[in-house]
């Protein structure tokens, strides 16, 4: 048993020699009794909170910093425009609500259970129309998915701009959903009049003043595409979609359509504006890649992060990040901490489902010299991560979306950490 | 799996050894000798079982293994639905759920158009029309020439960008369908006001947007029959996912672990740029600083020594090559409406070239304000501090300006679009 405590222990007197070293005041201050201890504190003394002062609860004050921000100068109007995740500051995997990025192309809109129609039309047996009560008696599943915007660190293609990893990578969230599978409904409205199947798509459009429409091919839908209603067990916010959004697993965030209101069969992809003008990837020699939709394998480190510094000095430090793939599982990250020479394997937290977010930690001592962090993740295709320098010198440096380059952070000897690309 | 399957069948054989031990045990403390025949009997008879038990064991043993191939064959069989839930299973004949739509329903809501055309309906609009709804409806984020204003999407010109360090993607020089353009503007447009337009407005617009690309003539009438044939500069610029083969076979290998490269310098750094969003007031975030950063090498992790080849430092009193970098991108919120470098032209603003030293309001061929008239009547002369007054609060510093950007608050995007636009001579 004695064993069992003594790397601890050392740790413990490790930390203690550091502190002691650092500033007199410092091994002061630690022989002093901690008032917070010795002195009775008004929060346990005095009551609390009565059940009856929060219906809903959001976070307590001193989380207030943990919230969605935007990028003011990337759109012409915050209507038109996107907010990104906290997540430097989140652990596990599972987004709140309250905090998952946004994406509207026309803001985001209040439209009830009552006013909400869903219509499958086109190349299908019966064209159908189903209200909100209508969907929750289909068979549903619960899945957990990650969402990802195909601009997710675009703005880094042409060298590294912003500086924290809520604003290189927040452009993603991971939810768990109920939801109908969409083969259900298609099923419901009858495919017969669609004939063979493995040529045909469907388009799907919200109800918002834009009308976001997609065009996803039949054998996709068919799979594992959910018209989901619920998120992280309530109801899905205004602003992802209430009531009812399209659920995409692994493919670009834009083509999971929020306030759904039509399914159409078609024999064609539509061609619509969000699939031409915009989410089509331009080369280096002005082609463009167009039905890109699968997100690629992708990590990051949350933290330490430019917004996450290493506060605590040297000693043991957890390097936390975040590793997903379009294709399915995560099967392995690794941690570099001299920008690429030398990698270690990071171990990985809980497998939640295939394309979700998979949370990876890196358990490690850190001894006060500056690092060069990266992570690099493989997906069970055996696909790894690129580099930037790999992805320009495929697509040059305009193609704006699925950028899934291995990310850099510069932590220098105070622990303050930078986005930078390294040679 | 196997862990758990292995943890079941082990006490079998603990269990064996335990009822061995205890026998021979109680034999050596000195019973009668028929109690010692007894437990030699018995001890024979354990033994005897001993070895059926170890027979059965190793029977059950390939058991095991026989067990363990199929389970990790349904493991690997089930492990969506595993992980996943179990899916919703398949279901014979209709659910009799929802209502037929009816035709005038679908009439409402399946407008899309496909790019042979399908779903366009009967109308027509020329261009001179398209001018005067486009000035009414579009033009106060689109510009006058559908060149933009702000941010908002350029619609015309671009052509021959799309390989250039910046292109210009526009319907003329992107689209490659004119479909997509009816229907967007047909079912999106005008932001705020969307599905207002008439099928013939909507013609109308669309020959304009044609006509400001250079692509039509003036005479130019759009309708039903001509757009969907109508071929698009673009039209073949767009080729299908080709990630598969470009880029998946060659980034499915194993990676490199260790001594991957000699040396790692930084090239880069978010923070001379600065167009980061403030986190509030207690940033943890770096500030831009010219500070060392340390080279790191295959042989030691991080050594001390600076690099010559990190981010150059800025030399004093010159051109500070990271301040103008940082002033490029900070003109981008400008370049919608200014031009500068070879060949820059008046657009909705004055060209920017020579700036510095120039009178207000003195470019020819603008149409200035009266503000800058005045200004210029005055002999007032740009310099950077004008210029960073200006840029601080417009409106306020130049009342009257037409130029409707709302400023930039940040000293130092004020300096770095400084530094860049001194770049520029006449």
């Amino acid at each position: 048993m004695d064993d069992m405590f003594k790397p601890s222990r050392r740790a413990f007197l490790r930390g203690g020699a550091a502190i002691a070293a650092g500033s007199v005041a410092g091994s002061v201050a630690a022989q002093e009794a901690d008032p917070l201890i010795t002195e009775l504190q008004d929060w346990a003394s005095y009551t609390g909170a009565g059940v009856d002062e929060t219906p809903y609860g959001l976070p307590i004050r001193f989380e207030s910093d943990v919230v969605r921000r935007n990028v003011e100068w990337l759109t012409a109007s915050p209507i038109s425009s996107i907010n990104f995740t906290p997540i430097h500051a989140l652990d596990g995997t599972i987004t709140p609500q309250g905090c998952a990025f946004e994406r509207h192309h026309s803001g985001a809109i209040e439209l009830s259970k009552q006013d909400y129609r869903l219509m499958i039309n086109g190349l299908v047996d019966r064209p159908l129309v189903f209200t909100y009560d209508d969907l929750e008696r289909f068979p549903r599943e619960n899945h957990v998915y990650f969402c990802e915007c195909a601009a997710n660190t675009g703005m880094e293609w042409a060298g590294a701009q912003l500086n924290g990893v809520q604003f290189t990578h927040g452009m993603i969230h991971n939810m768990e959903y109920a939801g109908v599978p969409l083969r259900v409904l298609l099923q419901e409205a009858g495919l017969d009049a669609a004939g063979d199947l493995s040529d045909k798509w469907v388009y799907v459009e919200g109800a918002d003043a834009s009308s976001n429409g997609r065009s996803i091919p039949m054998e996709k839908a068919l799979d594992d595409v959910l018209v989901a209603f619920k998120a992280n067990g309530e109801a899905l916010r205004m602003e992802h979609g209430y009531p009812v959004r399209l659920v995409v697993p692994g493919w670009e965030g834009n083509m999971w359509v929020k306030w759904l209101r039509r399914i159409e069969v078609t024999d064609a992809a539509v061609e619509s504006r969000e699939e031409t003008s915009k989410y089509t990837d331009l080369y280096a020699d002005g082609t463009a890649r167009k039905w890109t939709w699968v997100m690629d394998a992708k990590s990051v480190i949350t933290s330490p992060s430019p917004q996450m510094p290493i506060k605590h000095g040297t000693g043991p430090l957890v390097i936390s990040g975040l590793a997903w793939s379009g294709h399915g599982r995560i099967t392995r990250v690794d941690v570099s901490k001299d920008g690429g020479i030398t990698w270690e394997t990071a171990r990985l937290g809980k497998q939640l489902d295939t394309k979700a977010l998979t949370r990876f930690y890196l358990d490690t001592e850190w001894d006060g010299s500056p690092m060069l962090l990266q992570s690099r993740a493989i997906d069970e295709t055996g696909y790894v991560q690129p580099t930037k320098d790999q992805l320009r010198e495929k697509r040059g440096e305009n193609s704006v979306y699925h950028n899934n380059c291995i990310q850099t952070w510069y932590v220098n000897a105070e622990g303050i950490a930078e986005n930078v690309e390294v040679s | 799996m196997s862990k758990s399957l292995s943890g079941i069948y082990l006490p079998v054989f603990g269990g064996i050894a335990l009822v061995c031990g205890v026998a021979i045990a109680v034999a050596n403390r000195g019973y009668g000798n028929s109690q010692i025949e007894t437990l030699q009997t018995r001890l024979a008879q354990v033994e005897a079982q001993k070895a059926s038990a170890l027979t059965e064991a190793e029977e059950s043993a390939a058991r095991l293994a026989e067990l363990e191939t199929r389970l990790s064959e349904l493991e690997s069989k089930a492990a969506n639905a595993v992980v996943g839930g179990e899916p919703v299973a398949a279901h014979e004949g209709s659910f009799g759920l929802g209502r037929p739509a009816l035709p005038e329903e679908i009439a409402a809501w399946n407008v899309d158009v496909l790019p042979d055309g399908r779903g366009l309906p009967e109308g027509s609009g020329d261009v001179f029309t398209g001018e005067e709804v486009f000035a009414e409806k579009c033009a106060a984020c689109h510009g006058d020439f559908a060149e933009g204003v702000d941010n908002w999407p350029v619609l015309a010109g671009g052509f021959g960008t799309l390989a250039n360090e910046d292109p210009v993607k526009t319907v003329g020089s992107y689209w490659p369908y004119l479909t997509t353009v009816w229907d967007y503007v047909h079912r999106s447009m005008p932001f705020g006001e969307a599905g207002t337009l008439s099928a013939d407005e909507t013609y109308a617009i669309v020959a304009y947007i044609l006509y400001s690309n250079d692509l039509v003539d003036d005479e130019f009438e759009l309708n039903q029959d001509n757009l969907a044939t109508f071929e698009m500069p673009n039209r073949d610029g767009f080729v299908i996912d080709d990630r598969p083969q470009r880029e998946y076979a060659e980034w499915r290998t194993e990676p490199c672990m260790e001594n991957c490269k000699d040396s790692v310098e930084i090239t880069r750094r978010a923070t001379f740029l600065d167009v980061t969003p403030d986190d509030g007031e207690d940033s943890a975030m770096a500030a831009g600083d010219d500070a060392e950063t340390p080279t790191f090498t295959a042989a030691s992790a991080a050594t001390e020594a600076p690099s010559d080849q990190v981010a150059a430092e800025p030399a004093a009193a010159e051109v500070d090559p990271d301040l103008v970098a940082a002033g490029k991108n900070v003109f981008k919120k400008c370049s919608a409406c200014h031009q500068v470098g070879d060949g820059a032209k008046n657009r909705t603003g004055p060209h920017l070239n020579g700036l510095f030293g120039r009178t207000f309001g003195s470019v020819e061929g603008f149409g200035y304000s009266s503000v800058f008239k005045a200004a210029n009547d005055e002999g007032r002369v740009w310099d950077e501090a004008e210029l960073d007054a200006f840029l601080a609060k417009p409106k306020a510093y130049m009342k009257g300006t037409k130029m409707s950007f709302a400023g930039l608050k940040k000293e130092e995007d004020r300096a770095a679009l400084n530094a860049y636009l001194a770049t520029f001579g006449e």
